[in-house]
């Protein structure tokens, strides 16, 4: 628990603190404290499980480790199927991602800047596909996946990912870029930039900030997928981490220690990247909950 | 992490527009005349190249996008509806036409409403658990505390953690032996063990906990976005006048908040309806109907793909689709239609 705390105060800047409006209650700091425990214990119980023996956990489910065992994490990262799989997850993960980002980004920039027909049209559409979640459309899209040939493949995921991904993404990113202001594009193009040039020079280097939370939101989503590859993939060398989880825990359902261990290796990767970008996250929300 | 929450949320507009007003005035200021004669002479060139060029554009930048958009998501629906209407294996075309044999038969499944009412019992108990719980810690956490964005990105980890460890790692706590039943047998509650997930009457109860422990994150989450779009001034005056904090934060927050609560109870709507991961991993497909967790979502899973009938899971996957859309727009009509102006009835702005 110590960890949780100690950074807090050395980060806090105190006179900007202090000059709040009133004194923070300890019951504040109670209350929080005890949110925080009841949101990390089961997470806390997982890697910390990875670190005690079978026997001890048969015994006593809810106690610490008496010794520390290494040799639950050792035995899965020298698995080359942990690594395999984690290179699947990575690999759609950053395919996505990069899908999302440049699809996104260019159909936003297009019903945020331009003037055409059909522009109310294509917001709906997109807007609409909020509705069509994975659920709904999963068993057509697994039969349409298999008659493409694309039945067990990391390409059979990406695409369709990219292509649910792009609703959310053009909600946030238009607004955004909605609010680059005309003058810029006119400054741009009396010094003779094209549309397309304001759009490399000044739109994609602007619109960063949205792209960023974006990103992150697509990466995470994908990290986690489950139901779509539950659907496609079919061999344990093409899972990503999630169904590598499930076959791991079903398959040595009785070595709890192995699984919980594999189990805490997989979420590390979604865990770090969401860390270190959380403030964008939160930054790009209070944009879209805006409007 | 530098801990500077204030100055970095209104990250959009502000940045965007700072820069624009250095950019324009360090364009103009050179010489006035001389671009104002370019842009003239260009404008016309612009137009006679325009012509083709923004059609052009406009194909190129938003075709990949809008193709994958038709083919991955709108297409596979629309086939949904087609093969619900065959009693179909998946393999070669569908030719064994039904009519609406297979919906009468979901429709008449006790199975099928058994998933219905645990799924209405999720959308309403996620609403009453999660949402005023999350507006208090909200308020509480947005107050100026040592440690908060440390306190908000631990909060945030159950929602970050994919739904899979979430089931691995609970079914293991809440088994008959686990952790939890251990627990409380050492803090002297042993009346209170009971089996969390096989037993049917605590089972969905159980779920509700893991569904609140998930996700809660995620509401206060928007929620302090929400919170942080209300301008600092408003609970300044109040307080000059006097009000205390709790005053402010019903007369003032609560109100301004109204907006973001509700497409948050939008999005747990939605999200409860189509739940499916959690309950499958846990429960897995024979166990969560007799368990008493089946959703829509595993019910068509179990009866379509996994019983090889694609054509009945395809009618389910219409019907989840249909009870959820119908759900949304009413919710739309009745409810965001306020909030949502602008947002999605897009052309008008």
């Amino acid at each position: 628990m110590a960890a949780i705390t100690a950074p807090a105060p050395a980060r806090a800047r105190r006179p900007r603190r202090n000059a709040g409006l009133h004194k923070v209650n300890p019951v504040v700091y109670l209350v929080a404290f005890l949110l925080v425990g009841v949101c990390i214990a089961p997470v806390l119980y997982i890697i910390i499980g990875g670190f005690r023996t079978n026997a001890e956990i048969t015994q006593d489910p809810s106690g610490f480790p008496s010794t520390w065992q290494v040799s639950n994490y050792a035995d899965v990262l020298s698995s080359s199927l942990f690594w395999q799989q984690a290179g699947n997850s990575l690999f759609v993960g950053v395919l996505t991602t990069a899908g999302v980002v440049v699809l996104g980004v260019m159909a936003s920039f297009v019903l945020a800047r331009y003037t055409f027909f059909g522009r109310g049209a294509m917001y709906s559409l997109f807007a609409a596909g909020l509705m069509f979640p994975m659920t709904v459309a999963v068993t057509p899209l697994y039969i349409m996946i298999r008659s493409l040939g694309l039945m067990n493949s990391l390409a059979g995921i990406i695409l369709p990912q990219i292509a649910f991904a792009l609703p959310v993404t053009v909600i946030i990113l238009v607004p955004f870029l909605r609010a680059i202001p005309k003058e810029l594009e006119e400054a741009a193009s009396i010094d003779g930039a094209s549309r397309l040039g304001f759009f490399f020079r000044m739109v994609v280097p602007l619109s960063v900030p949205g792209v960023v939370t974006v990103g992150i939101l697509a990466f995470v989503a994908s990290w986690n997928s489950y139901m779509l590859p539950l659907f496609i993939l079919n061999s344990e060398s093409s899972y990503t981490l999630p169904l590598g989880v499930q076959s791991f825990a079903s398959q040595y359902s009785v070595d709890t220690a192995r699984v919980l261990a594999f189990t805490s290796l997989s979420m590390i990767p979604a865990l770090v990247f969401f860390s270190l970008f959380e403030r964008r996250i939160v930054g790009g929300l209070t944009g879209a909950v805006k409007g | 992490m530098s801990d500077s929450r204030g100055e970095d949320s209104p990250v959009l507009t502000t940045s965007a527009e700072g820069r624009s007003v250095a950019g324009g005035g360090a364009h103009a200021a050179p010489s006035p005349a001389g671009p104002a004669a370019r842009a003239s002479s260009s404008s016309v060139r612009r137009k006679r190249n325009s012509d083709w060029r923004k059609p052009l554009e406009i194909a190129v930048l938003a075709g990949p996008g809008i193709i994958l958009f038709l083919m991955f998501v709108i297409f596979p629906v629309v086939m949904a509806a087609y093969y619900g209407f065959f009693k179909w294996k998946g393999f070669g075309p569908p030719t064994d036409f039904v009519g609406l044999q297979n919906y009468v038969t979901i429709l008449t499944d006790p199975v099928f409403h058994d998933a219905l009412k645990h799924n209405g019992f999720i959308v309403v108990m996620s609403l009453v658990m999660q949402g005023p719980v999350a507006v208090g810690l909200a308020l509480l956490i947005n107050q100026k505390m040592r440690g908060r964005s440390l306190v908000r990105v631990l909060i945030f980890v159950p929602y970050v953690v994919s739904e899979v460890i979430v089931g691995t790692g609970w079914s293991l706590m809440l088994a008959t032996n686990g952790a939890v039943n251990d627990l409380l047998v050492k803090i002297g509650l042993e009346g209170w063990t009971v089996d969390w997930l096989a037993d049917p009457s605590v089972a969905i109860w159980s779920l509700m906990i893991i569904i609140t422990w998930k996700y809660i994150g995620f509401a206060v989450i928007l929620f302090l976005a929400g919170m942080q779009s209300i301008p600092e001034e408003l609970a300044e005056a109040s307080a000059i006048d006097g009000a205390s904090y709790w005053q402010t934060q019903r007369r003032i927050t609560l109100p301004l908040l109204g907006p973001t609560i509700r497409i948050w109870a939008f999005l747990s709507i939605i999200g409860s309806l189509q739940l499916f991961d959690l309950v499958y991993i846990i429960w897995g497909q024979y166990v969560a109907a007799t368990a008493g967790t089946s959703t829509m979502a595993t019910y068509m899973v179990a009866e379509g793909r996994n019983a090889g009938n694609f054509g009945f899971g395809n009618a389910v996957a219409v019907l989840l689709f249909l009870i959820s859309l119908i759900i949304a727009l009413t919710y739309q009509r009745f409810v965001l239609r306020r909030d949502t102006e602008g947002a999605l009835t897009e052309g008008k702005k």
